[in-house]
């Protein structure tokens, strides 16, 4: 063989693999198959050791000592805000605000932006493949100052009717609230197109972006959208942070959400004036260790080749699907053209916890259950489903495990 | 092939869950009530119907759920039928003991050979949660569920 005939793949997944310590334990005594990066993804060594080391020199308070450390760790926080920027290619860091996940994210705005506009009758439009987080929050709003939520359907094989939400879209939509990758079909939205749709009825977009920011790559200015929240845990960050980019006139005119130190201007007995966004909605001592985390996850995964990432992915979604053909007694929920590295699955005859816990004997680890998604569940008529969600230490061999553990189930419950 | 999976699901469980008994509505009810478990969606509706004497003279589940919720509300109502609300709760408190792996020393030897199909679980403390639904939802119809018949005048 000479030299030149050497291939360099594209994408060494054995080396990413490696990145990941927790991959090498074994549970019940076999290889651990994790497939639930969809319900909080694996942390890369880089994320592990960027905490520690934070924590062992240049930990404090942010934002109100003087000293050393305090004045270290506010740079280190603010350096993890223009990680951040930088990961949405958003135009501005005070257009960050970090909260604890995406859930806070979404009822950041829920509280902050609409519920001093929003008056009884109007309207907001999500989907019904939306999760718990993007849906609770306008529930609160439908509650308690008597909006409407109008919800738009997704087509037999999970994909979104775009014409049908445009015609949602209506004088009294206040916000369209959609997801960026479902969580259970894995279904992309056409986020660019549903911004310019909306914006031409002048109405805003928020896009729930906890399984979207892992898998695509996140440009705010291009889709022009008003809202993107993210969690830092499905992204190989740490639990307990998230963020929100808001554009700028949108942060400035947003109620604040706690209230406490951080977060003010100046408060006397008689009156409080608010800080500036961000720090008007970061109130008390914020995730500081793990904005650090963040920052590292986002330049662990910033400093691979996403594209490759995800072609990688979806080679191991094609392969799946491939290999799940054999199994005449799974159905498979979703299959929208350009999905993304999820699949849920019904298998008759056996409910998903049965397969979920005879799955887990096998070392797969999988999700079982609603998906925090009731209104899908429901649309697809279904109590629960399995679902197997990938990521980019994921290889084939996960796969075939998953296949074999499937075969296994069918044996004994079948 | 793991031998706590075996045991777990082994044939008498997935003949409950299959074929369960007791299934269907109970038209002369006296007590019902619904549970849900909001971790898998499982429900189940579990309708009895006490006698003069204290006495479950007949009882009835519906619902849909996992093997192990299927079989548990089958076997449960299997094992109530004929007994007084006393003995109903007695035989609940140490079915509870036993999916959890503790002693259950209320239980008699005749009853604990019958739920002893359900003692696998003890290795599976995320699926405990299945099999106690059918008999919290029991404890509920008996306490909160009466069903006030509408006056005939």
């Amino acid at each position: 063989m000479t030299a030149s005939a050497k291939i360099v793949p594209a994408f060494d997944v054995e080396a990413v693999r490696a990145d990941f310590p927790i991959l090498s334990r074994q549970v019940y005594g076999k290889a651990l198959v994790y497939l639930d990066s969809g319900a909080s993804a694996q942390k890369p060594r880089a994320v592990l050791d960027a905490m520690t080391r934070f924590a062992e020199t240049d930990y404090a308070n942010v934002h109100r000592g003087v000293h050393y450390l305090s004045a270290a760790a506010t740079d280190a926080y603010e350096a993890a805000r223009r990680t951040v920027q930088k990961f949405l290619h958003a135009a501005r860091e005070d257009e960050i605000v970090f909260t604890k996940g995406g859930t806070e994210a979404i009822n950041l705005v829920s509280y902050g932006f609409l519920a001093p506009r929003v008056q009884p009758g109007d309207e907001i439009v999500l989907s019904v493949m939306e999760h718990h987080s993007n849906i609770v929050p306008w529930h609160f709003l439908r509650e308690r100052h008597g909006a409407v939520l109008r919800w738009v359907d997704v087509r037999d094989d999970g994909s979104l009717d775009i014409e049908a939400l445009d015609a949602l879209i209506g004088p009294k939509t206040r916000l369209v609230a959609i997801t960026h990758m479902s969580n259970v079909l894995g279904t992309v939205t056409p986020l660019k197109d549903i911004v310019a749709r909306a914006h031409a009825k002048g109405v805003p977009v928020l896009a729930d972006g906890c399984q979207g920011a892992v898998h695509e790559i996140v440009d705010v200015q291009a889709l022009d959208i008003d809202f993107y929240a993210l969690t830092g845990h499905k992204i190989y960050g740490p639990t307990g942070i998230g963020a929100l980019y808001a554009k700028r006139t949108h942060l400035k005119a947003m109620w604040p959400f706690n209230g406490g130190g951080e977060m003010i201007r100046e408060v006397t007995r008689d009156l409080v004036t608010y800080a500036d966004p961000p720090a008007r909605f970061e109130a008390g001592t914020p995730p500081i260790i793990e904005s650090v985390g963040l920052a590292a996850a986002m330049d662990y995964l910033m400093g691979q080749d996403r594209a490759a990432v995800k072609a990688h992915e979806q080679d191991l979604l094609v392969y799946a699907r491939e290999r799940l053909k054999d199994f005449n007694w799974l159905r498979v929920i979703g299959d929208a053209p350009g999905k993304g590295a999820i699949i849920s699955f019904e298998a008759e005859g056996m409910h998903a916890h049965d397969l979920a816990t005879i799955l887990d004997r096998e070392g797969v680890a999988v999700r079982a259950g609603h998906h925090c998604a009731q209104p899908l569940m429901e649309r697809f008529g279904v109590a629960s489903t399995s679902r197997a969600s990938f990521a980019l230490y994921n290889d084939r061999t996960d796969v075939d495990a998953l296949v074999a553990a499937l075969a296994k189930a069918r044996e004994i419950l079948g | 092939m793991d031998q706590s999976l075996r045991e777990l699901y082994q044939e008498v469980i997935l003949d409950h869950s299959r074929h369960p008994r007791h299934f269907g509505a109970l038209d002369n009810a006296t007590h019902k009530a619904d549970g849900h478990n909001p971790l898998c969606g499982d429900r189940v509706t579990v309708m009895l119907a006490l006698d003069e004497a204290g006495r479950v003279a007949d009882i009835k589940f519906q619902g849909k759920g996992c093997a192990i919720s299927q079989a548990s509300a089958s076997l449960m109502t299997d094992m109530l039928a004929g007994k007084t609300v006393a003995e109903a709760e007695k035989l609940m408190d140490g079915f509870l003991h036993l999916v959890k792996g503790e002693d259950a020393p209320g239980l008699s030897a005749d009853d604990r050979e019958h739920l002893d199909v359900m003692s696998g679980l003890s290795e599976f403390p995320m699926r405990v949660k299945c099999a106690t639904l059918a008999w919290h939802t029991f404890k509920n119809a008996v306490e909160e569920g009466e069903v006030v018949k509408e006056s005939a005048a």
